[in-house]
């Protein structure tokens, strides 16, 4: 497909949510799209066209809607499929999102080939999203959870994660790319690592598909989860990808219509991939929209958007430096991608948050799901700007100086 | 909401100058509380008399100005009240007390203090022999 010459401001008039003042004559400055995207006319158009003239449930009636939504739906497995790079579309799962993705592995694949004295190895900086489904799995299996360590600058200890890497390692869970510091981490190497002590892999890629090519055939992860809302579709959908080899011997995750092939009073025989996994009505509407979103993200250069992301990261990390008095959370920008989380010396994360939303900005103050890195940070909370397609340097140049605003408000007063 | 309704002068004054914010002395009763979400934590300590007086009150921690600010509000006012006052004392009157509205995000924030202090009424601190 031809790609289209990338402009921000351009794109901009695609966003109507954009183009509002979230205060009286002040313009939103949308700067929270690690958290969530906001998606365009073409995706909240699908959304109307399909409950307007072709919605009914999938996979079930024969009458002439329900076979164009069926169309539609599985058409939007086989964007996603492309999207992503997978051999087969039925290795693409639809979930409500990356959460549910790494639940379902957890339950379903975790709990049929874990055992004591097994091994998950995690990292430090993932999110609680890819944490939490593993204690629990523990809980259920008697494997224990061990966290790889990152370094002082934000990056994944690579010799640390291979000592840590053992026969007794059954799965590894990695964040592709930090949803606080912007890390890329290096998943070819991970991956191959990994498998080479007979490990299955679950890349969380909630951060990275909507910013970055993913081809999952030649990166040969078992698992990777993403989430639509992160990338210009709705919430409420997302993607669960994993080899057919291993989706194939896994039990169900949930229970109930579709994902059968045939039930009796005495049980039930699994259905074939994909459906397998999808138990009742799925999100439908929100699938079709979320192949739409991938119709947008195909017509512009990913790779251009990354390069953009980059130059807004470097202009707000070297320019809210030199403001002095603030920490930067993560590596340097060659080495992130659009995330830039960062502390104010003597400013809580809340007030700055509150502080930036008065100038129309809006930015994430917390923990952002990563309280283990907070900790290993030696930090309680971080704002964190976060950039998308749409997003300018004046958006930069509105952040700095009401950072910089911030700061002397605090100051002024002391 | 405009924030600047938030950060009354009232507001940033208790933040920056806070009502007994330290240790209590010969405390009698004391609570920590802490919201996860955000890293916030307030301890609360108490000296209650024999008549059920809150003799004296303190408190510290650390947080964003609204926590802080409405500790030391929560002190202020309750400091010398008796335990019962202290008791009826709800969350909407430290909302009420706090002046500026809040969202119900920040109200959390606000909170944070009311309820180390509600829990800590009920918390003799062990060394009872000192008291
Ligand atoms: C790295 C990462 N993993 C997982 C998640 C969870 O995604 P969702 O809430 O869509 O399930 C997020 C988003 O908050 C994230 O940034």
């Amino acid at each position: 497909m031809a790609t289209m010459h990338f402009d921000p401001a351009t794109l901009l008039a695609d966003f109507p949510i954009l183009a509002q003042e979230v205060h009286p004559g002040v313009s939103l400055r949308y700067l929270d799209n690690a958290a969530t995207t906001h998606a365009p006319r073409q995706v909240l158009d699908s959304i109307r066209d399909t409950m307007e003239r072709h919605y009914a449930n999938v996979h079930r009636g024969i009458h002439a809607l329900s076979e164009q939504s069926t169309e539609l739906y599985e058409n939007a497995r086989g964007k996603l499929q492309a999207f992503l790079g997978a051999e087969h579309a039925e290795e693409i799962i639809f979930t409500r999102g990356t959460t549910e993705s790494i639940n379902l592995v957890a339950r379903s694949w975790g709990d049929a080939n874990l055992k004591p004295g097994d091994e998950i190895l995690l990292t430090e900086m993932e999110h609680h999203a890819n944490l939490v489904p593993w204690f629990q799995a523990a809980e259920r299996t008697g494997a224990t959870v061990r966290c790889a360590p990152i370094t002082d600058d934000g990056q994944l200890d690579m010799e640390a994660f291979k000592s840590m890497l053992t026969t007794k390692t059954k799965v590894v869970g990695v964040v592709a790319i930090s949803n606080v510091l912007g890390t890329i981490n290096p998943l070819e190497e991970i991956i191959a690592t990994a498998h080479a002590v007979g490990s299955v892999v679950i890349v969380d890629g909630a951060q990275q598909a909507p910013h970055q090519h993913v081809n999952l055939a030649e990166l040969d992860t078992d698992f990777y989860a993403a989430s639509g809302h992160k990338m210009l579709g709705p919430s409420g959908i997302g993607i669960l990808y994993g080899k057919r080899e291993l989706l194939q011997t896994m039990p169900p995750f949930l229970g109930g219509g579709s994902m059968i092939r045939r039930v009796t009073t005495e049980g039930f025989e699994p259905a074939e991939l994909p459906t397998r996994f999808e138990a009742g009505t799925p999100p439908i509407v929100a699938a079709i929209a979320l192949g739409v979103a991938i119709d947008y993200l195909k017509k512009i250069d990913l790779n251009a958007v990354e390069e953009h992301e980059r130059t807004l990261t470097v202009a707000a990390q070297d320019r809210l430096q030199a403001l002095g008095g603030v920490r930067i959370l993560g590596p340097s920008p060659d080495k992130k991608v659009g995330i830039v989380s960062f502390v104010v010396d003597g400013v809580h994360a809340h007030d700055i948050a509150q502080r930036l939303d008065s100038h129309g900005i809006a930015v994430r103050a917390g923990h952002h799901c990563t309280m283990p890195l907070h900790k290993r940070l030696g930090v309680a909370a971080s704002s964190r700007a976060s950039f998308y397609i749409y997003n300018t340097q004046e958006d930069v140049d509105c952040l700095v100086s009401a950072v910089e605003d911030t700061q002397r408000f605090f100051r002024k007063r002391k | 909401m405009n924030e600047e309704e938030i950060y009354q002068e009232h507001v940033l004054d208790h933040y920056e100058d806070p009502y007994q914010k330290g240790t209590c002395p010969g405390a009698t009763h004391a609570h920590e509380e802490d919201n996860p979400l955000c890293g916030d934590v307030v301890r609360m300590e108490l000296k209650i008399d024999d008549e059920g007086k809150i003799a004296d009150v303190w408190f510290d921690g650390t947080g964003c100005c609204i926590s802080l600010a409405s500790a030391s509000m929560l002190t202020e006012k309750l400091h010398g009240k008796s335990v019962d006052e202290a008791k009826a004392f709800a969350a909407d009157d430290m909302l009420t007390l706090f002046g500026a509205r809040l969202t119900p995000n920040r109200q959390k924030c606000c909170l944070l203090p009311w309820r180390a202090l509600q829990a800590a009424m009920f918390s003799p601190t062990t060394d009872e022999s000192q008291k």
